[in-house]
């Protein structure tokens, strides 16, 4: 058992009980709610004549369905349309904070907490979503529910749970350049595997977190969940509590100072104790790209595809199996022989104003070389959030993408799961920035995906393969 | 709410590792807003072609229809946090789940449906699937009481987290009763949240 983590610090603040199974009941500092996985909670609580017990902790936006080339409504999906008149019509039945297109703010909900500063250290986070763990960036316990538990949460800000093991990853020494927290969380799921992280929050620690930006973080908690980490989070520092000051949800006046001062006592304190410690180091990692159906399986830039015998678990084995069979692919064969056809630059991972500059500066070289989009290739970028995109925009980030052949779209989950009208067609391959390879992913039954970072997606775009970010800089 | 003890029924295998909540339920039937035609689509891609046509499936064959037993392998159900996923394996008419192991998010959102999610170890799942692939007609009991699953000459012991297990065998496992019934107590703990009471504006 984990002893004075920021893990235990937070459970132990939010442990409301025991309740009768053994299980604690966890009190839920900021609940976050979607279209998708929140009607059905809200039928339950109307069923049983419950109401919303903290509305003020209860924020809620639309994302997953939202198409993001045109939002006028009603939506041409009337499946989609439905869907968001459930959530407006939730949200003002029971009296929660429903951030809409008026309000400037919708974006995804991974994004906009953090943007809004409604995600403050210290806090338990929930959600409806598995991505919910991008929060952890800030030194909080977030992490995804299931719809009945959403309705637990909304009925009562509580959840009924079972406390998580702590295994602390420590990466030190200095990133390379080119390689970007997304090349850092799949390498580290590529070491630990797909389901290393089960039973587990994974602490992210050492020298490359610590002088990595908020954004970065967020990208690295985001897919602890992929390692099979329901939770992820990072200590909480000046850069968390500079991030936080001025925004519109954080603590104002004599508050701020007092919550410096609550924040500063989260962070694991040199008496910690945890479940398992593993080490890395910084020099090991290169730009990373998937070659499989999750985001385990995957390779450094220069590293050929490996062979299914070369796994020693045979689960495994059979894994890669069914992933050459599903990505037509062959061993052996290196990541920048592969050609793609989309390139979508957004999602949870990778949607922040961050990335969006990251990926922008590669464009700008390409431009520079006298390269655009690559002929039959279908490049967009989506920002995650309307404040984000209007940034980028001020910026100027959107005139870059669009000179090069980009598409500039609106706010939304889109490709990352493809409920909305951006689908990959037939056996199409993407270079993704999402979180997800799984078969059928992007929306074709028969699609691919590569995941990568939003770099790397901006370079195999503008090159029509997959493309070493550093290579295309140095061109 | 049910006590669930025990579950007899057919079983039906679905093999490999790592099958991800988006095989199990493929994103495009999240748009709809209500549960109840969840049972029509599990692993909907793997058993239909785009024509509509049936593929090769367990979840097909005219011997696993009417299975209440599901027997996966690792890493079950890992990926997004839909509860549509263990919805439509419920609707379709599964009862319970035996497996190498799960995602966390997945076995917790079956218990929240009273559906017990075991483990069992590598070699016993592998005896459990080629038994019910070889005797479809079989019926397996997975015993929540004796922690064991029983089908024809196999007996296996099987495990979960004791605290779902008390749920399931009290009856507990839909757990807002007993969340709202600390009412009194969740106000303290609020109370003494720093972040409770800090102004925003």
């Amino acid at each position: 058992m984990a002893k004075n983590t920021l893990y235990n610090k937070v459970w132990d603040a939010h442990a409301v009980a025991t309740l009768p199974t053994g299980q604690t009941q966890l009190f839920v500092g900021l609940h976050m709610v979607h279209e998708v996985t929140s009607p059905q909670a809200f039928d339950m609580l109307r069923e049983r004549g419950l109401k919303v017990a903290y509305p003020e902790r209860t924020f809620a936006t639309m994302d997953h369905i939202v198409p993001t080339k045109s939002q006028a409504r009603p939506f041409v999906d009337p499946q989609a349309e439905l869907m968001m008149q459930a959530i407006e019509r939730n949200t003002a039945e029971f009296g929660v904070n429903f951030f809409n297109f008026e309000t400037g703010k919708q974006g995804v909900v991974h994004i906009i907490g953090p943007e809004l500063g409604l995600t403050q250290p210290g806090m338990t986070i929930a959600c409806g979503d598995s991505h919910t763990s991008t929060h952890g960036a800030f030194g909080t316990l977030a992490f995804g529910i299931g719809t009945s538990q959403v309705r637990d949460v909304l009925a009562t800000q509580c959840l009924a749970m079972d406390p998580m093991k702590v295994r602390r990853i420590e990466v030190n020494g200095k990133l390379g350049p080119g390689v970007t927290p997304k090349d850092v969380i799949l390498y580290i799921i590529n070491r630990l595997g797909v389901k290393g992280g089960i039973g587990f929050a994974y602490e992210y620690a050492g020298d490359v977190f610590d002088d990595m930006s908020m954004e970065g973080r967020m990208t690295v908690c985001n897919m602890s969940i992929e390692g099979g980490a329901r939770a992820g989070y990072v200590n909480p520092d000046q850069k968390t509590f500079n991030y936080l000051k001025g925004r519109e949800y954080s603590p104002k006046g004599a508050d701020w100072d007092k919550a410096v001062q609550a924040w500063s006592q989260l962070a694991s304190g040199p008496d910690a104790e945890y479940d398992e410690i593993v080490r890395y180091d910084a020099g090991d990692i290169q730009p990373m790209v998937t070659w499989g159906i999750n985001p385990g399986q995957s390779v450094g830039i220069h590293q050929p595809l490996p062979a299914p015998d070369s796994f020693e678990d045979s689960g495994d084995r059979q894994s890669a199996e069914l992933a050459y069979q599903h990505m037509k692919l062959q061993p052996g064969v290196r990541p920048d022989e592969l050609k793609i056809d989309v390139a979508f630059i957004g999602s949870c991972t990778n949607g922040r104003i961050e990335d969006l500059r990251a990926a922008a500066q590669v464009v700008k070289q390409g431009i520079e070389q006298g390269k655009r989009v690559a002929q039959g290739v279908m490049a967009f970028v989506v920002p995650g959030s309307m404040q984000v995109r209007k940034q980028a925009m001020e910026e100027g980030l959107d005139r870059i993408f669009l000179q090069a052949g980009f598409e500039w779209r609106g706010a939304g989950c889109s490709m990352c799961l493809a409920m909305n009208p951006d689908q990959l067609k037939g056996d199409q391959i993407s270079a993704s920035s999402s979180n997800r390879n799984f078969i059928g992913r992007q929306g074709s039954p028969s699609g691919r995906t590569l995941l990568m970072s939003p770099e790397m997606v901006a370079a195999a775009a503008m090159t029509g393969r997959v493309t070493d970010v550093r290579k295309f800089s140095a061109a | 709410m049910s006590k669930v003890t025990q579950i007899t029924a057919k079983a039906v295998p679905v093999r490999g590792d790592d099958i991800d909540t988006d095989r199990i339920i493929p994103a495009r039937y999240l748009k709809e807003i209500t549960f109840s035609k969840m049972g029509d689509y599990p692993f909907y891609d793997e058993r239909f072609d785009e024509e509509g046509g049936q593929k090769d499936h367990p979840f097909n064959k005219p011997e696993h229809q009417g299975a209440g037993v599901l027997l996966a392998n690792s890493n079950f159900g890992c990926g997004s946090s839909r509860e549509h996923a263990p919805q439509s394996l419920v609707r379709w008419g599964i009862k319970a789940v035996v497996a190498e192991s799960y995602a966390e998010i997945f076995a917790g959102n079956c218990i929240m449906l009273g559906t017990p999610a075991v483990v069992a170890s590598s070699d016993d799942v592998a005896a459990l699937q080629d038994l019910a692939a070889n005797k479809p007609e079989v019926e397996f009991t997975v015993d929540l009481e004796a922690m064991e699953v029983r089908a024809g000459d196999l007996t296996v012991k099987v495990s979960m987290p004791e605290t779902r297990r008390k749920a399931l065998l009290e009856g507990t496992w839909d757990s807002t009763a007993l969340l709202l019934a600390n009412r009194d107590k969740v106000r303290d703990t609020a109370k003494k949240l720093p972040y409770m009471g800090w102004a925003v504006v």
